[in-house]
């Protein structure tokens, strides 16, 4: 006999950027919430000076990441193929316990642009019919750029953001990225400090007529008090950044921006060691009782809520959704059904520039240092998509989120052991800099989400199963790239340099590090058939559950997720609070 | 429990068990005034490095450990440009981490398969643990059988001809019924985790002195660089100080 809890206005899955977001949001207006977290609790306290200091520990044995044992998906790259586990973390990391991935991430926090909400349209208006790959599946984000912009200015004072603002109310402001669309504000606090790559790229990248600026962060340049009223100190460039906690109350996290507001409301609380399994619906299926969650002791625990809101990243989201029946499962072979449909990611690539008599200091780095621009991107005027047959861009920067020993790039030639390896390291540890992209994935019929037949988690379900490989838009897309990377890198004459980039016949590759960008599957639009969310990320079959985070995503667009998910998190917050508590039913008519 | 919250001396896989340093932790207890059993491997570390050549590994067999410590020595020299692997403990680094929770994070839920595509990432069905139990009995076996040696007691060039076979996968583990590890993943781990040893914290063993962050120049967990960051292309000039407060 399960154990049962008191019941709330809310239930959050996740206690997360977008759990925390969304807990703040409802407790404010009176709701009792409750979250429940699958990981530990964990405050700042926990990584005070010098624990975080310690590469080994947070960026090799991923300290603070989800454990692949609890969190697993599998992958396979066509549907021919038997998925894998991800026995161990590769190609992305998702985070645990309280503060999710919004505590080891980088924190460059930089907002989609209006083209990109709208890329189905301007798909329909630039390409010629068929020109793109027929299995392509684009959409519009359901929401206007009007709609989001106080959302993202918002949480970009949530978080202290700070960088050089392009264009404000339509004005196009020197040294910030032209290509952005009009904010209401200019960003809340000045860029960080140039690091010496930093500033070598600005200027060859300016050279070659590219428009670079700093990278917005969300490691705050300058003391900071949030509209929330948490004080974030200015970042000291520690070094300790992506993949690490902060160490030094500057890194935008839920920790530094949101949690200590939010356990002040006596209408909040929230439980960790608590892993959602499922979703409870009533017998309708129509609306969600709450939710069943394993706790602490491994005790089966049902937690009733009037409204049920996934804050569980991206897979978990998707994953409780199809564990649960709410909305059709996606079918690949047919095309029908939404919850999994339009799984996508990201590639990246880059060349490692070697200087002999240059120090770069990486160690002295905020996790979000770097100069990029925004010049190849899907807008109106860029016209060598067209020309060379592929829809998409990146941003193409010099970053420097850490710079700790272990990994270090190593000139052509090196050995890889014994005296060569170590006098390589002598040599060229703090000699390199890195000309990265970061580009969009678009979404395709094959590319989804499912239950995986075979493989389970510790409670005996299912785990989610990814199929995913490198389509030739994708491929084109980075042969495109490194043409440019290479010429900055001509411009900027190292002695020597490496690259990597996808070839026209890579497939997707689990092993290195690309990101924890990984969106869609449970997408969000105006058309029940194509989406499993409306836009205010309500369920279109259950309507008491909002399914939160980069799961939304129609398809991957080129500026990092999380100024989006806050925003759209914000978004919903609002229309629950102001519409839906007051009205419970569908938000949207299909 | 968390693991953050964790103290410093209590952290999992730091623990050593009581026949791990022998001598060493009671001399370490001894100083601070612990009782035995409660002296943690950081503490001893934070006394004094131990000596490798008096070091009783914990998990390692006395031989698998000899084999052992003549790989990474050949992995990473001593010489002119700065430590090796021997001179900065990474043995005991290796001993600490294969012997304590290292890989227990792993999905090891089957089934697995043999020969996945590299792409799909970690396959195997172990632990590192066993990798290295097994890895280092086919390896010395193997280096028997073709030296009339043992590994360690081979040349230099011996040794490093023998090590360029197993990277390239040219030592047949499946000859000894090893139906998931071959010789280059084997030779793939214990590499990655000698430079790991070699380049982390000296709490977690290695990196002796810091002698290896000396080496190349980087400055450890100092982790403060508000002033610095605007000084491009100016040798940083302190060296490195560690989690636990050393400088070196
Ligand atoms: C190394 C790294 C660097 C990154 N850098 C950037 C960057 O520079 N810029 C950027 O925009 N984004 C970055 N990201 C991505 C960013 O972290 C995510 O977009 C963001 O955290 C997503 O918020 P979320 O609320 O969806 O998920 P999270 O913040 O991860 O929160 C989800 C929470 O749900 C919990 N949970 C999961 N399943 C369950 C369950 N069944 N029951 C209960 N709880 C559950 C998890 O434990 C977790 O705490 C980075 C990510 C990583 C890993």
């Amino acid at each position: 006999m399960a154990i049962i809890n008191d019941e709330v206005d809310a239930v959050v899955v996740g206690l997360g950027w977008s759990g925390s977001i969304m807990s703040i949001e409802l407790a404010r207006a009176g709701l009792k919430v409750r979250a429940l977290e699958r990981g530990s609790d964990q405050t700042s306290k926990d990584f005070a000076y010098p624990m975080p200091a310690d590469q080994y520990g947070y960026d090799v044995r991923n300290k603070i990441f989800a454990k692949p044992k609890d969190a697993a998906m599998t992958v396979r790259h066509t549907v021919d193929d038997t998925a894998l586990p991800t026995r161990k973390w590769g190609s992305f990391g998702p985070g645990s316990n309280v503060g999710g991935a919004g505590l080891h991430w980088t924190a460059v926090l930089i907002r989609p642009t209006p083209t990109d909400l709208k890329l189905k349209t301007y798909a329909d208006e630039t390409y010629a019919p068929r020109q793109l790959q027929e299995d392509m599946q684009l959409q519009d984000f359901p929401v206007t750029w009007e709609e989001m912009e106080p959302h993202f200015d918002y949480f970009e004072k949530v978080c202290g953001q700070s960088g050089k603002a392009g264009n404000v109310k339509g004005e196009i402001l020197p040294g910030g990225d032209p290509f952005e669309g009009p904010r209401s504000n200019p960003m809340p606090l000045p860029a960080l400090e140039d690091t010496l790559n930093c500033s070598m790229f600005k200027e060859a990248a300016t050279k070659l007529g590219y428009h670079p600026f700093p990278n917005p962060s969300a490691n705050a340049s300058q003391a900071w008090t949030n509209p929330y009223g948490q004080q974030i100190a200015p970042c000291n460039y520690c070094g300790f950044c992506s993949k690490y906690p902060c160490l030094n109350y500057s890194k935008a996290s839920p920790q530094t921006t949101i949690l200590d507001a939010l356990k002040r409301h006596p209408n909040f609380s929230y439980r960790t060691n608590a892993e959602v399994v499922r979703v409870d619906l009533h017998d309708d299926k129509k609306t969600a009782r709450g939710v069943t969650y394993y706790n602490e002791n491994g005790e089966e625990v049902f937690q009733p809520a009037k409204i049920v809101l996934l804050c569980s990243f991206q897979f978990q989201n998707v994953r409780l959704m199809l564990l649960s029946g709410i909305g059709t499962p996606y079918d690949p072979m047919t095309g029908e059904g939404v919850v999994g449909r339009n799984y996508a990611f990201l590639s990246n690539g880059n060349a490692t520039l070697f200087y002999k008599d240059k120090n770069f200091n990486p160690f002295a780095t905020a996790g979000a240092t770097g100069q990029m621009f925004n010049d190849i991107s899907p807008r109106p005027g860029f016209e060598d998509g067209v020309k060379y047959g592929f829809i998409g861009g990146a941003k193409i920067h010099s970053s420097q989120a850490t710079g700790n020993p272990i990994g270090t790039s190593l000139p052509k030639g090196t050995p890889n052991w014994g005296a060569g390896w170590k006098k390589g390291m002598k040599d060229w540890y703090g000699h390199s800099m890195k000309v990265s992209i970061t580009t969009t994935c678009m979404s395709y019929r094959g590319n989804y989400m499912d239950l995986d037949p075979t493989y389970r988690d510790k409670y005996g379900n299912p785990l989610a199963r990814i199929t995913f490989d490198w389509k030739e838009n994708e491929l084109k897309l980075q042969q495109y790239l490194r043409d440019i990377v290479l010429n900055i890198t001509k411009e900027l004459q190292p002695d020597s340099f490496t690259e990597s980039f996808l070839k026209m016949d890579s497939h997707y590759d689990l092993r290195p590090y690309v990101s924890t960008h990984n969106v869609g599957g449970a997408v969000m639009g105006d058309d029940p058939k194509t989406s499993a969310i409306n836009k205010y990320l309500q369920s279109w079959d259950v309507h008491n559950v909002f399914a939160v985070g980069g799961n939304a995503f129609p398809q991957n667009f080129q500026a990092n997720p999380t100024d989006m998910i806050g925003a759209l998190s914000l978004f919903s917050a609002e229309k629950i609070v102001g519409e839906y508590i007051k009205n419970p039913g569908a938000l949207v008519q299909a | 429990m968390t693991e953050q919250s964790d103290s410093l001396v209590k952290r999992r896989g730091f623990l050593l068990g009581t026949a791990a340093i022998g001598a060493l932790a009671v001399a370490a207890a001894i100083k601070i005034g612990k009782p035995f059993e409660a002296v943690a491997a950081s503490d001893i570390l934070r006394q004094a490095a131990p000596e490798l050549h008096s070091y009783q590994p914990s998990f390692f067999t006395e031989d698998e450990f000899r084999t052992l410590s003549a790989m990474v020595d050949r992995f990473i020299p001593a010489g002119d440009e700065g430590p090796g692997a021997l001179e900065t403990n990474v043995p005991i680094f290796l001993d600490l981490q294969v012997g304590g929770d290292y890989g227990h994070e792993i999905y090891l839920e089957g089934p697995f398969v043999k020969d996945p595509s590299p792409l799909m990432g970690y396959q195997l069905p172990y632990l590192p643990s066993d990798i290295y139990r097994k890895g280092l009995a086919i390896f010395s076996a193997e280096a028997k059988k073709i030296y009339g040696k043992d590994f360690a007691d081979l040349a230099d060039a011996q040794k490093d001809e023998f090590l360029t076979a197993c990277e390239k996968g040219k030592i047949d583990f499946a000859a000894h019924g090893e139906e998931y590890l071959t010789s280059s993943g084997f030779f793939g781990h214990v590499l990655g985790d000698t430079k790991n040893g070699y380049l982390a914290d000296p709490m977690y063993g290695g990196n002796k002195g810091m002698g290896a962050w000396a080496m190349i120049g980087y400055p450890g967990a100092r982790a403060s660089f508000r002033e610095w960051v605007k000084q491009h292309n100016v040798p940083y000039p302190l060296g490195p100080v560690s989690v636990m407060g050393e400088r070196a």
